[in-house]
């Protein structure tokens, strides 16, 4: 029995309305209880902000398409690389990580749960091996089903129940998380090298749109009670005046939502939140999609902030990033999966310099500061294709600090500085919402009733940063609040100090979360997908399904759902 | 299978497949051995591999080669042995498609899993490689004779041109017979691509230096001069790119020829252009498989096209996804500063032994000294030489240590990926005899050993 607690930090967890409060925390097998004998091990984390740890609902760190898009770029990895020591592994970086390194970095920043959105499911192996050789946190991944055929033709056949059923046997095959759709019906036309400009546009050689497949979704997932809700990379990203699809997609399901809970999360919203008819007249679609989502509760958004580095796109959007391959004339790789999806992969530099990437700089951070509820609008970067998540520090200082977002300001390209919302916005997120944005609304966009909050009962997944707001204000000293994100003096994950001072103190392997879900008629299903196998794939249906015992530490949630 | 654990019948492989499996235990070595005053002697595994780490610990500058004849779960552990030891990580990517891999590096690549071609593509280009040799079942199950949702099967097509080279036999054999002579039909002179190129179904081209049997099933073959496919490559791109050539012919083959293919080409629904070892390991090497991919780069402003490599061993694929998502490089990997560099030509296998840098070798599942250049099979056998393989082969001849393992497959189960980046899981269909570790086993058991030693020293 192992006991520790934390003492004296200054606490900050939303889940629990805990605000700045000097308190301590009690830790005992990896669980957070009320008390701890007198032995048990102490942090002193006196003049420190103690928060749940680090949750990232939004980040591609394994699977087919990081790994190729390591294998394309030896240039990225030369100029960052991890050495072996005692305790660690050694790797590279920097905006594609190597498995062991991106663990090791996510903890020193104080993360501990990790989200992969995107798996083809025929590859869904090959994730889950990755996964298992990432250390240091926990973390889960979502199958792509946005394109598969088995939903495209329930979906066109009225047979949502049906579709929900097959995706639950999906879900269990590929051990994944949530439904993820990305460009829905857009992968599919890619196959032949086309692709749907609208939520309206009709999907080849199915006939059915976008708008179709998002509402059957949308409906599988409330059936299925699945803990997060339907994951979704809109139709037409990175494109001009895209911002209109966002919101036909928010709003087309409007009517699904129950009881004021979300219904859709609507990913890296960044990209698709652009105004103008062309590259030349880009502006913000800020102020429009944050009025909608001010003015409504069913979707949540993550940020998909861009930083100013080299860094690599990549993403399950084949068209997406065939478009930007003609955009930079930079290497491109497409790999298109059977039956499932596609993807593709193009190194990009965002430059300060450059109107549209200054312009995309600032929307993402004008639709985090005019959301006036944090618990809807989460910080990533869609790592690593808005920048690495190394940058996260970065972010936090530039939504807690005006100052540290002036410093920017005063950099870039200045079309896009005088276009730009952000001198008028004085918002500072306190730390409390930071809290929001960074854990404790990433966990329950999540469903992951045990994480993002220090309530008694929850993971001992805990973050201490050595700020401290009392004597300092971190608005003002954003440079010492950045250093002091990018290196937690502790980080404690499943109640074991993993980091302390900003280095490795002991690698740990954590947990693969998937989503067991109780159909009542698993068989029917099983023998539906068995007869079509061999029609749709080229693997033998024995060799689909991920075996048991195949994950390093599976973490099984099981829900019983309404089929 | 039988009462014998044997294996008698082996369905749904292909010539190669099944040989695998039938035979595969006839010529294995029983036993560990070492090799003692030039003699190789019989060892047990505890000494095997003991001797292993303490040669591993001693070398500065050991080479641990091999890897895609075996599981991603033994590549995992051994990633993390060349990195415990200091060593160079390399497979076999480095003498086969390796200037595939600094294709791809230096302009990326447009390419699909192989279900994807079964479905959708109706063009299909087999580039200096013969899958109805290499690949047997290749053909069948994903381009010409599979059946996909939008792309059916061109047996068809096939039978009728046996059927048409048949009737031509025997009217050739009726006519000698009646004409009491030799009667020759006149040799075939087709102008430009045959009609069959022309028609909406599926087609099939083949691109080499000699006709192959798999030339022989396509609707096309173009007969490439030796050497030339660069050549070849980019003077598609010009047309394909609209421009003109001021010449009768390139590679040998007429320009109006490639005219009409650039345009079957640009006017398929899909293509896929398959290329093997006669395109990467010829005069040109990776710039050949530059010139290959940005073609099909070119082709995607028009239409769509895909490529892919045609790899060989069975998990090569797997050798370097493991490599890369623990290292961050597919194939010549220098672990020795602690940290992992990668600089192909420098850091390859065959580059550090022709140097005579290695000071150990370490060969897993594979057998270099028959396929490395002399010099540095030569340098291999000078120092240290450990040999983790199942068979007998001229690297286990040479080898101070054998430790054989379980067949992966076969006899233990695991991960392999297939050519399209497809994991597929490895069973185990017999038990191996007795005392038969697993390849990911004894790298385990090497790495605690290792370890061990280390921290003796220290």
């Amino acid at each position: 029995m192992t006991e520790l607690i934390i003492k004296n930090g200054l606490v900050y967890d939303p889940l629990n309305r805990i605000n700045g409060e000097k308190m301590d925390i009690c830790i005992r097998d990896g669980k957070i209880v009320e008390a701890v004998k007198d032995k048990a091990n102490v942090v002193d984390a006196s003049g420190m902000v103690v928060m749940p740890g680090g949750i990232d609902i939004h980040s591609h760190i394994a699977g087919g398409e990081v790994d190729s898009a390591r294998l394309l770029r030896p240039e990225d990895h030369v100029k960052d690389v991890e050495v072996k020591t005692a305790l660690t592994r050694s790797g590279v970086g920097y905006s594609l990580p190597s498995t062991f390194t991106t663990g090791y970095r996510y903890s020193k920043m104080g993360y501990t749960t990790v989200m992969n959105p995107s798996m083809a499911p025929l590859q869904a192996r090959h994730t889950h091996e990755e996964l298992s050789d990432t250390p240091m946190i926990d973390k889960a991944t979502y199958p792509l089903l946005g394109d598969w055929w088995f939903s495209l033709e329930h979906i066109r056949d009225g047979l949502i129940k049906e579709n929900a059923a097959h995706i639950a046997w999906m879900l269990k095959a590929t051990r994944g998380y949530a439904i993820k759709l990305v460009n829905p019906g857009g992968l599919e036309a890619w196959g032949f090298g086309r692709n749907v400009h609208s939520i309206d546009d009709p999907v080849p050689n199915f006939g059915i749109t976008p708008r179709e497949i998002i509402r059957g979704l949308c409906k599988v997932n409330t059936l299925l009670n699945l803990p997060h809700t339907i994951h979704l990379h809109t139709n037409n990203l990175g494109q001009p005046g895209n911002y209109v699809t966002a919101l036909e997609s928010m709003k087309c399901v409007e009517d699904l939502a129950r009881e004021d809970r979300p219904v859709m999360h609507i990913t890296h919203i960044q990209f698709c939140a652009f105004k103008g008819e062309n590259w030349g007249n880009l502006s913000s679609g800020a102020e429009e999609i944050s009025n909608y989502i001010n003015n409504h509760s069913h979707v949540t958004l993550d940020m998909g902030q861009v930083v100013f580095s080299d860094t690599t796109t990549l993403t399950a959007d084949g068209p997406f990033q065939y478009g930007l391959y003609h955009l930079t004339g930079n290497k491109w790789v497409n790999h298109d999966v059977e039956t499932e999806t596609s993807g593709g992969i193009v190194p990009f530099t965002y430059k300060r310099s450059s109107a549209v990437h200054a312009t995309q700089w600032s929307i993402a951070l004008e639709i985090a500061l005019l959301i006036k509820d944090p618990w809807k609008i989460l910080m990533t970067t869609d790592h690593p294709n808005g920048g690495p998540f190394t940058s996260y520090p970065k972010i936090m200082a530039w939504l807690i600090s005006k100052g540290a977002r002036e410093k920017v300001l005063s950099k870039i390209n200045k079309r896009a500085r005088k276009k730009s919302l952000l001198p008028s916005i004085d918002r500072e997120l306190s730390l409390y919402e930071l809290a929001v944005v960074t854990r404790a609304g990433q966990a329950k966009a999540l469903g992951l009733k045990q994480k993002g909050h220090l309530g008694v009962g929850a993971d001992a997944d805990i973050a201490v940063y050595n700020i401290n707001p009392e004597r300092t204000d971190p608005a003002k000293k954003f440079v010492a609040a950045r250093k002091a994100f990018n290196r937690a003096a502790y980080t404690i994950k499943s109640g074991q100090i993993v980091v302390k001072d900003g280095e490795i103190v002991k690698p740990i392997f954590g947990k693969t979360y998937w989503v067991d879900v109780k159909t009542s008629m698993p068989q029917d299903v099983n023998d539906d997908i068995k007869k079509k196998f061999r029609e749709y794939w080229t693997v033998e249906y024995e060799n689909y399904p991920i075996r048991e015992g195949f994950l390093h530490a599976p973490a099984p949630v099981t829900v019983k759902a309404e089929v | 299978m039988d009462d014998n654990n044997k294996i008698i019948e082996a369905r749904n492989a292909c010539a190669m497949g099944a040989a695998k499996f039938l035979n595969y235990s006839t010529h294995r070595t029983k036993t560990p051995l070492i090799r003692k005053n030039g003699e190789l002697v019989e060892a047990t595994i505890d000494e095997a591999i003991e001797k292993v780490a303490q040669i591993l610990v001693d070398a500065h500058y050991p080479i641990l080669y091999g890897w895609s004849n075996t599981s991603c779960e033994a590549q995992r552990v051994g990633v993390e042995l060349a990195e415990e030891v200091g060593g160079v990580l390399d497979n076999t990517s480095t003498v086969c498609h390796g200037p595939s891999i600094l294709g791809v590096q230096s302009v990326g690549l447009s390419s699909a899993t192989l279900g994807q071609m079964r479905h959708r593509a109706d063009l299909i280009i087999y580039w200096a490689s013969n899958p109805w040799d290499a690949h047997p079942r290749h053909p069948e199950r994903y381009t010409m004779f599979s059946d996909g949702r939008f792309e059916k099967s061109s047996w068809t097509n096939y039978l009728s041109k046996l059927r048409g080279e048949m009737s031509k036999k025997k009217i050739q054999r009726a006519s000698n017979l009646v004409l009491k002579k030799d009667f020759c039909f006149a040799p075939c002179q087709e102008e430009g691509l045959p009609y069959s190129m022309y028609t909406k179904k599926r087609r099939t081209i083949v691109v080499d230096v000699r006709k192959t049997r798999t030339a022989d099933a396509a609707d096309c073959f173009l007969q490439v001069e030796p050497g030339k496919d660069y050549e070849l490559l980019q003077a598609l791109r010009v047309l394909v790119n609209d421009g003109e050539l001021d010449v009768d012919e390139v590679a040998g083959i007429p320009v109006e020829t490639l005219e009409d293919l650039t345009d079957v080409m640009v006017g398929c629904k899909l293509g896929i252009l398959f290329f093997g070892l006669g395109l990467t390991m010829s005069k040109g090497k990776h710039r050949n498989i530059d010139a290959a991919i940005s073609l099909t780069r070119d082709l995607n402003n028009r239409t769509k096209f895909l490529i892919m490599p045609m790899r060989g061993h069975y998990n090569v694929t797997g050798a370097d996804i493991v490599s890369t998502w623990q290292t961050g490089y597919p194939f010549a990997v220098d672990l020795s500063n602690g940290y992992p560099r990668y600089n192909p030509g420098e850091t390859s296998a065959v580059d550090i032994l022709c140097r005579d840098e290695a000071d150990a070798t370490l060969v897993i599942a594979s057998d270099p000294v028959a396929h490395f250049p002399r010099a540095a099979s030569k340098n291999i056998a000078k120092h240290p030489l450990i040999a983790i393989d199942p068979e007998v082969t001229p690297t286990t001849m040479l080898a101070d240590v054998i430790l054989p393992p379980a067949f992966a497959g076969i006899e233990a189960e695991g991960t392999a990926y297939r050519m399209d980046h497809v994991p597929l899981p490895l069973k185990k269909v017999v038990e191996p005899p007795e005392g038969f570790l697993s390849d990911k086993e004894i790298l385990q058991r090497i790495l605690q050993k290792v370890r061990e030693l280390k921290r003796d020293m220290n």
